[in-house]
């Protein structure tokens, strides 16, 4: 294991700038991860993710800013630093004539403290395809050897680079068990996902990351924190008319969508008194009432919404996404003229929300 | 020591690589020997006039086709398996784990330079044993000498190729139409007699695989004395040779080519992910 000394930094990284000719990929962003921390970057494709990955492996020179990993830049560091960080990257390929073992034997042999190839293909599942060759194996498999050749050299330092991309449930379940493996033995992992479940399960703190900046930083709890206690949601009944009076003495933050009504609310139980008490008055039920706290999602999808993919609205997520961009970190769900409820604004929680976990994943036959 | 078994692994990984892939072993060693056959049957194999004087057509055909199987296996060998290495993606994989690159690039050249000692071998070994091709003890050292010199050169005009091509896909067609009409002019598939046009002869003496076949010729050579090393040959082989490095060192790329949809990915939905498969 070597003997490390506890006060040596995982990844320290300063106003990190990163040009592309005159496009800023990233622009400006610090962090820190501490050993045994799981670290996500969270953010739509193109947010700078994989940019500032790439910068802390090495792959990558950087414009501007400081970069620690494991005490060493990695812009200038040699085997001695490679021999200690794992890298599950998106675009990096494995041997199609190997199989699986040998491709874990080959990548291994130039660790200095590998572990067995027996106990990363039981690791990552694949025992039943450990002498396929790796040009059978499907998309999901595949990520599974990255993962096995990631983690093969017994990393002080993981970059998971979406590491779930592809893989089936069963497999997922068990990449995550891996992630909460190494950090238990105080390995520093730094994940980059746009699955949201998959940050909120995993990571301990969790950067928001739009269009190169940090946006949001917290724990996944701080961060729905952000957006209110509680989620009120219901459907105002047809029948019920002017609902000035249903909605007016609320405290909380409210998000319209015709009768779709959504409050984001720091007193969940006076308001939902007065919601209640005012539908009995009047006899009606409020359709699909629920109370739930935020999820990280709504948070996300907040501060990450842009505002040309809403159409012509000039409410919404746009606000939050400005506000955002201005570095505040605060959620807006909805700004303020969202009071009436009877507009067709703050849509994106809900439209965007769909295709965060299901879409169809590729990654098939490279 | 540990460079040097990780070279050592990194040699035997990238032969197993080649034998498994079966196109790539056709065209560097059946494909060169089964032409050897056929020229033979085709044109017989009485002796005629070539440039190594009155021989016959296995003692022509031999080491020029020796020659062209190794030029095959290093120049098209390595600038395809690298250009396509690179675009999966490999290259990248290996820059981030502490193999040293400088080790890992070792095993592809010196893999290849083994597989073309082996057509070399399996050429040479037909000549002699089903042609009656003519070799000596005393010129040995000038065949392995030119041998190595050869591969060496057509081994950095492979890194210069694999850098100069942006995919595999263009890797493999900038191969064969920079080698196949070379060879033509090469005195390799066809004897240009003593007399050829003079603009093809020049053509030919400027390219190192004509330097590179005349000069194994000679070593094989019934009339030339031992030693037999053509030294002004192997001087043009090492001019390509620094040509092919000096453009490999500048030109070289490890990382993937980006891939074309680069742009659309930064205006996509927030987390609309279908564009990011990997494939």
């Amino acid at each position: 294991m070597g003997s490390v000394s506890l006060v040596e930094r995982a990844v320290v990284v300063g106003d990190l700038v990163k040009d592309y000719g005159s496009v800023r990929a990233v622009g400006g962003v610090s962090f820190e991860i501490e050993r045994g921390e799981v670290f996500a970057l969270l953010g739509p494709n193109g947010a700078g993710k994989s940019t500032i990955v790439e910068i802390l492996e090495g792959h990558r020179t950087r414009t501007s800013g400081s970069v620690r990993v494991l005490d060493a830049d990695p812009a200038t560091a040699g085997a001695s630093f490679r021999d200690r960080i794992g890298i599950v990257l998106q675009t990096s390929g494995i041997d199609p004539e190997l199989t699986v073992r040998e491709a874990i034997d080959f990548y291994g042999a130039s660790y200095s403290r590998r572990r067995p190839t027996d106990e990363m293909i039981e690791l990552v599942g694949l025992d039943d395809k450990a002498d396929n060759r790796v040009s059978t194996l499907s998309g999901g498999q595949q990520r599974r050897i990255d993962m096995a050749l990631g983690l093969v050299g017994d990393p002080d330092v993981v970059f998971l680079d979406e590491p779930t991309t592809g893989f089936d449930p069963a497999a997922r379940r068990r990449g995550w068990e891996l992630v909460e493996r190494l950090s238990s033995q105080q390995r520093a992992v730094l994940l980059t996902t746009h699955y949201l479940d998959e940050a909120e399960h995993l990571a301990d703190r969790v950067a928001v990351l739009s269009k190169g900046r940090i946006v949001a930083e917290g724990t996944p709890s701080e961060l729905r924190a952000r957006a209110g206690s509680a989620l009120i949601r219901f459907v105002v009944p047809s029948r019920a008319d002017p609902v000035s009076g249903l909605l007016g003495p609320v405290s909380g933050e409210i998000v319209g969508r015709g009768r779709h009504v959504e409050i984001v609310t720091d007193a969940p139980t006076s308001d939902l008194a007065h919601l209640t008490g005012w539908a009995r008055e009047r006899g009606v039920e409020l359709e699909d009432l629920s109370v739930s706290r935020p999820s990280l999602e709504d948070v996300y999808l907040s501060l990450v919404a842009e505002p040309d993919q809403d159409g012509t609205d000039d409410c919404g997520g746009s606000d939050a996404s400005d506000a955002s961009g201005a570095g505040d970190g605060t959620s807006h769900r909805g700004g303020s003229d969202a009071g009436g409820g009877t507009d067709d604004c703050g849509g994106s929680g809900d439209s965007g929300g769909g295709d965060a976990g299901d879409e169809d994943q590729g990654g098939v036959g490279r | 020591m540990r460079s040097l078994r990780l070279l050592w692994r990194c040699i035997r990984n990238q032969n197993r690589i080649f034998w498994r892939t079966p196109i790539a072993a056709f065209f560097t060693l059946v494909f060169p020997i089964l032409m050897l056959v056929l020229f033979t049957a085709i044109f017989g194999n009485d002796a005629f006039d070539t440039v190594y004087g009155r021989v016959s057509s296995s003692q022509f055909y031999t080491p020029g086709l020796a020659v062209f199987a190794a030029a095959s296996s290093t120049y098209t060998g390595i600038g395809i398996n690298l250009a396509s290495r690179r675009e999966l993606g490999i290259l990248k994989r290996v820059r981030g784990t502490p193999l040293p690159p400088s080790v890992h690039l070792g095993g592809v050249v010196l893999s290849a330079v083994w597989i073309a000692a082996l057509g070399v071998v399996a050429m040479v070994v037909l000549g002699v044993v089903a042609y009656g091709v003519n070799v000596e003890a005393a010129k040995a050292p000038a065949m392995l000498l030119t041998f190595a010199v050869g591969a060496a050169t057509f081994a950095a005009l492979g890194l210069a190729l694999a850098s100069m091509a942006h995919s595999v896909s263009t890797a493999a067609p900038l191969a064969n139409a920079t080698l196949l009409p070379v060879a033509f002019i090469s005195d390799i598939f066809v004897p240009l007699g003593s007399e050829p046009p003079r603009l093809l002869e020049i053509a030919g003496d400027v390219f190192p695989l004509k330097q590179f076949g005349l000069a194994f010729g000679e070593a094989m050579n019934p009339f030339s004395e031992a030693p037999a090393i053509e030294w002004h040959r192997l001087g043009v082989l090492v001019l390509w040779m620094a040509v092919g490095a000096a453009v490999a060192a500048r030109r070289f790329r490890w990382d993937p080519p980006a891939p074309s949809g680069r742009a659309s990915r930064r205006r996509g939905r927030p987390v609309s992910h279908s564009a990011s498969a990997h494939g």
